[in-house]
């Protein structure tokens, strides 16, 4: 008995001792990315190339996903309404949920599920074939020539995806409640606009850079650390998913507490 | 002018490097050679700064290469690696060309393609792979691509990782002729490795044989050909029986 609570502690130590290690490498990296990013060269046609792949080419995964959220919201809402007779909130609290949280959130994770996995894998496989080490070789730095790029464009591109999500979002609960929940078009509009604050959307827009950050960091650092083989790029590619995704549910929280309560 | 003193490296358990001593002098071709797995191509991560040493030394022109400026000594440096390591993501002539696109040594994009197809033939390849990605190549095709850019910014010091794995002997004489003239002409300090013994004596001017950890035996072609170590013989000649252990 006392052994295997001994044993229980034991492994509670040693995971949260690795926890924080693993912590601690990540922080410094970011810092290092930070520190880099200070002082030329700056990688223009690199930025341009992750702009486009990390942001442009995740409209659709994002407008979908936006598209039926924004209607299911609706539904539920409508639902959760109608039992203390206050269906005429679906419209605000649709533009709301989608703006404050589900936008910024559930942007963050497809972005992260596919944009995580896919610089995981790529940096990963430059890794373990030494294309990382050629780069060294050719002058040009790791860091400023392949993490500085898409760092930058998942922090400028994510934000605005959010804010695609968003209107797409709303849309999705506009579409539904005109035709299923028997709205006035006008009135659904007008609701919305009137209740929306600039702030509510402008925190979701932080929200999302803050995510677009978090998760080209964990696919730079698990590329970067990948080990040998495409066994150790499979571990790096689900590392980075799986860290990206947990990192934003916990700062989404410490966002939200920062900017919402008083 | 590279000089390793008593360097140690090991991976956990595995001591690859048990105190290396070595030394390459300006303008000269050293040939590393000996069994695989024996830690040739991590000597040259050593050097490079690619891998840390565990123990000992390595001196750049008689200083401490930890104390020298990396930036300055890779601008004047070029590496074929034994994996070829291109770049997926680019064109054949913008690996090549890779210094030149970017950096100190920025050039328009056409000097520098034709920079890059200039060292493409001399490497073997038409004009015409130019614009494909390196992964609709024939290994031995990219083998020769990273050559080409290993070569492409007229280093003066180069270390080539198995330049012949992969090529047919015809292939294999073209190259050893490139890497003897780049050491010649261009006065280039070069370290090969091979195991490949005609390349062994196209290229060389030093021969070391790195064994168990430690440099087992260095000296000239002559030397090479006359020395009566066992190991060298049992070696360079490829015989199954002999000092050097193998596994069957
Ligand atoms: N990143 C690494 N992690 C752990 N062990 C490694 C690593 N790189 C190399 N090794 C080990 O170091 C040893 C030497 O490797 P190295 O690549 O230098 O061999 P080599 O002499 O170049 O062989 P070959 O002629 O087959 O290329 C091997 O036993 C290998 O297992
Ligand atoms: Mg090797």
């Amino acid at each position: 008995m006392r052994m295997s609570i001994n044993s229980a502690l034991g492994n509670i130590g040693r995971s949260t001792i690795s926890f924080l290690a693993a912590l601690g490498r990540v922080v410094l990296f970011a810092f290092e990315t930070f520190r880099e990013m200070i002082s030329g060269p700056f990688y223009v046609r690199e930025l341009f190339v992750c702009l486009v792949q990390i942001g442009w080419l995740s409209l659709p995964v994002i407008g979908l996903t936006a598209l039926f959220t924004g209607g299911a919201l609706a539904l539920q809402i409508y639902a959760g309404g109608a039992r203390f007779n206050a269906e005429a909130v679906v419209p605000s609290i649709v533009a709301i949920g989608m703006t404050r949280e589900l936008g910024p959130v559930l942007g963050g994770l497809m972005v992260a599920a596919r944009v995580a996995s896919s610089i995981a894998a790529e940096i990963g496989t430059m890794k373990v074939t030494e294309q990382i080490d050629a780069l060294v070789t050719l002058s040009t730095k790791p860091m400023k020539y392949l993490t500085i790029p898409r760092v930058v464009a998942a922090t400028v591109a994510v934000p605005l995806l959010v804010a695609v999500g968003d209107a797409i979002g709303i849309m999705g609960g506009y579409m539904v409640g005109i035709s299923r929940l028997g709205f006035n078009e006008a009135a659904y509009i007008k609701n919305t606009v009137d209740f929306l604050h600039t702030w509510d959307i402008l925190s979701g827009m932080i929200k999302g850079a803050a995510f677009g950050f978090i998760v080209a960091l964990m696919g730079c650092y698990y590329g970067m650390n990948s080990s040998q083989g495409a066994q150790g790029v499979g571990k790096a590619t689900k590392s980075a998913v799986v860290a990206a995704s947990v990192l934003i549910l916990i700062s989404n929280y410490i966002l939200t507490e920062a900017f919402f309560t008083k | 002018m590279i000089q390793l003193q008593n360097v140690h490296k090991s991976f956990g358990n595995n001591h690859v490097l048990k105190g290396v001593n070595m030394d390459v002098g300006k303008g000269k071709s050293l040939v590393i050679i000996g069994g695989s797995g024996t830690g040739k191509s991590i000597i040259l991560k050593c050097i490079l700064g690619l891998e840390k040493p565990n123990q000992g030394q390595i001196l750049l022109h008689g200083k401490d290469i930890n104390r020298t400026n990396r930036e300055n000594f890779f601008a004047r440096f070029g590496m074929l690696f034994q994996g070829g390591a291109l770049f997926d993501s680019l064109t054949v002539w913008q690996n090549v060309a890779f210094k030149m696109l970017r950096g100190k040594l920025k050039k328009t994009n056409a000097e520098a393609r034709n920079i890059a197809i200039e060292k493409l033939r001399h490497v073997g390849l038409k004009p015409e792979v130019a614009d494909k990605y390196p992964a609709e190549l024939s290994g031995g095709m990219q083998k020769r691509v990273s050559l080409a850019r290993a070569i492409a910014a007229n280093p003066e010091i180069i270390f080539f990782d198995e330049p012949n794995t992969g090529l047919d002997p015809i292939m294999s004489g073209v190259i050893n002729d490139l890497i003897r003239e780049i050491v010649v002409e261009m006065k280039a300090t070069a370290i090969t490795i091979t195991h490949d013994m005609s390349s062994v004596r196209a290229i060389a001017d030093k021969v070391a044989m790195l064994h168990d950890g430690k440099i087992r035996w260095t000296g000239s072609i002559e030397e090479m050909e006359q020395s009566d170590d066992p190991y060298l013989t049992q070696f360079i000649n490829g015989h199954s029986h002999g000092p050097i252990e193998t596994i069957r």
